[in-house]
């Protein structure tokens, strides 16, 4: 089955750095101008707005804002609201960019997650020195920027706690992310450092199952769904706006719930 | 004081503010509800419920979010000023109070006998009153609705008061359905009375001093 969030039209992936410099070059002046203007675009809906890329400039520089808004919003002791054990979803729902049938399992035993960026231990690690650290369980509730959820139940070490082993500079402002599946994302460092942000290696107490993110995948009880990648390959912690697979496309990069 | 700079003192039916405020908020739901519709077909509430390309803004789901979640700010500034307008000048009450269940039921009978009575621009009917409350309290609820579907773990308290988030995710559509069937009915009426579309553009026809002083003396 196709997944309905992908797009009838798959982008070039050139398109994350096309807009790199945007992203970046973000500034209060451009902000207001891009605010200025919304009004008056709003009267242009008879065209094809989308393919105007100054409208589309435009969305973009509300939505970092709007990034900015949702940092301020987020509160980190704020703890989600947890579930018990009977709720849980078994297995939880598959969604990629990619359909089911072209999934590509990662071979656990020659796995390792390489470290990169402003940490100061980049040795790599295995599955089992992840599995000695100390596992934490939570049921929570996943939801889709789509509209839809369901509760799952996750465990393995806290990101923080990970964070903190390596010696990574907990000041930084990302975490970013690579994987398996070509799936680059990034996260704001007061997320990373949240109590219920996982690196989760286990669903309702058993390994995660392949189309899961076997053997590691992100789970973060505060970002809506596509902010939580799997199959994760590497992390880096940096200042640099690291973006995102889907973000490059246009979503919101702090996809804050 | 002569005729001329009494009759200037005079305040229109609808000013200017109201005016800019009124055309504001009629694109920001313009934008609001079309790109509601591009986020709602990626996980439909009414299995078989579909909205169109044509009248979607955003060709798919991420370009539906971010104009959804730009005209967010345009609508909710513009409504935070129009409620704040409307309670420190007390146009609020001066309109759309009292309402009388009496007239009400007056006006919608007269309305099913194809007595529609708008002579008078300055007043509105119980029903006209009815609606206006209804629609601001409708638009009210969709930014708390609203707020809640973003931000259901930083307000999950919302949410379990308003009975979970798939239940909020229903009220924001049929907050959405109020507002549509109110714009239905406002639009074909400003058509079949053009004298209404009109004062809403060029301000109307001036209000009665007494009107303006003492809004309370009006019963």
């Amino acid at each position: 089955m196709k997944s309905p969030f992908r797009p009838a039209k798959l982008p070039d992936p050139a398109i994350l750095d096309d807009h790199r410099p945007l992203i970046r070059s973000l500034e209060r002046r451009g902000l207001i101008r891009g605010g200025l203007s919304l009004g008056a675009l709003t009267m242009l809906t008879g065209c094809d707005v989308d393919s105007s890329a100054s409208i589309d400039k435009g969305l973009r520089l509300i939505s970092a804002w709007n990034d900015r808004v949702q940092g301020a919003l987020f509160d980190p002791n704020k703890l989600a609201p947890t579930y018990p054990a009977s709720m849980v979803l078994k297995p939880p729902k598959f969604n990629a960019y990619y359909d089911i049938t072209e999934l590509k399992p990662v071979d656990g035993q020659n796995w390792r997650l390489e470290l990169a960026g402003l940490i100061k231990d980049k040795r790599p690690w295995t599955a089992e020195r992840l599995a000695a650290l100390p596992q934490v369980d939570m049921v929570i509730r996943h939801i889709c920027v789509e509209g839809w959820d369901y509760i799952g139940e996750w465990s393995g070490p806290t990101l923080r706690s990970f964070l903190e082993r390596v010696g990574a500079d907990l000041t930084a402002k990302y975490v970013a992310f690579k994987t398996a599946d070509d799936y680059p994302s990034s996260i704001d460092m007061a997320t990373a450092l949240h109590p219920q942000t996982l690196l989760a290696t286990k669903y309702a107490g058993e390994t995660l199952a392949d189309p899961f993110g076997f053997p590691l995948r992100l789970r973060m009880a505060t970002k809506l769904g596509y902010k939580n990648p799997k199959w994760i390959t590497a992390i880096e912690v940096t200042n640099k706006y690291p973006g995102g697979y889907w973000e490059s496309l246009g979503e919101n990069w702090f996809g804050g719930i | 004081m002569s005729i001329d700079s009494d009759h200037r003192a005079q305040r229109r039916l609808h000013p200017l503010g109201v005016r800019l405020m009124h055309w504001t908020n009629a694109i920001a739901m313009f934008v609001m509800i079309t790109s509601g519709w591009g986020i709602y077909d990626d996980y439909v509430i009414i299995p078989g419920l579909h909205f169109g390309q044509a009248v979607r803004l955003g060709s798919w789901a991420v370009p539906s979010l971010q104009w959804h979640f730009a005209g967010m700010w345009l609508l909710a500034v513009n409504g935070v000023a129009y409620l704040l307008y409307g309670i420190i000048t007390g146009r609020l009450r001066e309109r759309l109070l009292p309402i009388r269940w009496s007239e009400v039921r007056k006006t919608v009978l007269d309305t099913l006998h194809l007595r529609i009575e708008h002579d008078d621009l300055t007043v509105y009917n119980a029903v006209q009153k009815l609606l206006y409350i209804v629609v601001i309290v409708a638009g009210i609820s969709q930014v708390v609705t609203g707020l809640l579907i973003w931000k259901p773990v930083q307000f999950s308290k919302g949410v379990a008061l308003l009975g979970g988030f798939q239940a909020v995710r229903l009220e924001h559509f049929l907050g959405m359905a109020v507002i549509v069937g109110f714009v239905v009915v406002h639009v074909a009426l400003s058509f079949l009375v053009p004298r209404t579309l009109w004062a809403m553009l060029s301000g109307g026809p001036r209000l009665p001093r007494a009107a303006v002083r003492a809004p309370e003396a009006r019963t």
